[in-house]
């Protein structure tokens, strides 16, 4: 590519606003969620290849590391699917609007951390029975 | 020759990337409501129930749905990501391919495991 050729403003001269950044986010959490497919294969492996696999996989997931790439999963997963819906709508014509889609985004947020807390809280009651 | 939108746009695939984004969206709306369920109700499962829930039927199949539709959607959404930044020709090759191999291999690996404990291994 010709170094000279004109180049749109760059981004930084841009004020920060929703949209933005959750079209940033999207991808950001697009290419997470593609590395996090290497632990739900990991966990796949692990029940193909016998309890001691399993367990080694369960202690793993347990640790403190373990918990974090989780939580950033979860987190990355839910608003991953709920923005990725409000692309959906976006497609079919639906929620153009400034203001439709600055709502829709701030749900997206707002759904996000709700929906995240609530697996969680689920997975820690349902690992209690199991103990 | 005869121009229709079939080989539109500079890969001559017309929209049918747009469309399998689309699609496969679609499809792991619903697919990933299930697995989310599933895992989480899972947390903390012993050996013997994680192999019991693979095993049955629906859910070996949905679990191959789910990863089949997940790889295919992140090929489709890393090879955008990657015409958007990378404008060495031979580099956006290179990384095109790597992705593909890569995702083909977790793909494989995962629905091989997926089937083997759904033929009984172990």
């Amino acid at each position: 590519m010709e170094k000279t050729r004109p180049l749109s403003p760059h981004l930084t001269i841009y004020r920060w606003q929703i949209s933005m950044i959750l079209s940033i986010l999207h991808r950001i959490t697009g290419v997470g969620l593609g590395i996090g497919t290497l632990m739900i294969s990991y966990w796949f492996i692990s029940i193909a290849s016998g309890p001691k696999s399993y367990s080694t996989a369960q202690w793993f997931f347990d640790s403190i590391i373990g918990k974090i790439l989780i939580f950033g999963f979860t987190l990355s997963l839910v608003f991953h699917l709920l923005n990725g819906i409000r692309h959906l709508f976006w497609d079919i014509g639906l929620g153009f609007e400034i203001n439709t889609s600055k709502k829709s985004g701030w749900t997206v947020v707002i759904l996000t951390f709700i929906l995240t807390l609530a697996i969680w809280l689920s997975a820690f009651m349902i690992k209690k029975t199991y103990e | 020759m005869k121009e229709n939108k079939k080989n539109l746009g500079s890969a001559k695939n017309g929209t049918n990337h747009w469309w399998h984004q689309r699609v496969t969206a679609v499809a792991l709306t619903f697919l990933c409501i299930w697995f989310i369920i599933s895992l989480t109700v899972l947390t903390g499962a012993t050996y013997q129930d994680a192999y019991n829930w693979l095993k049955h039927p629906l859910v070996t199949g949905l679990s191959i749905l789910v990863v089949a539709f997940t790889i295919y959607h992140l090929s489709l959404g890393l090879q955008v990501i990657v015409e958007d930044y990378i404008h060495t020709e031979i580099t956006k090759i290179i990384t095109l391919m790597l992705i593909n191999f890569s995702c083909l291999l977790i793909g494989l690996t995962c629905c091989l495991s997926i089937l083997f404990v759904f033929f009984g291994g172990n």
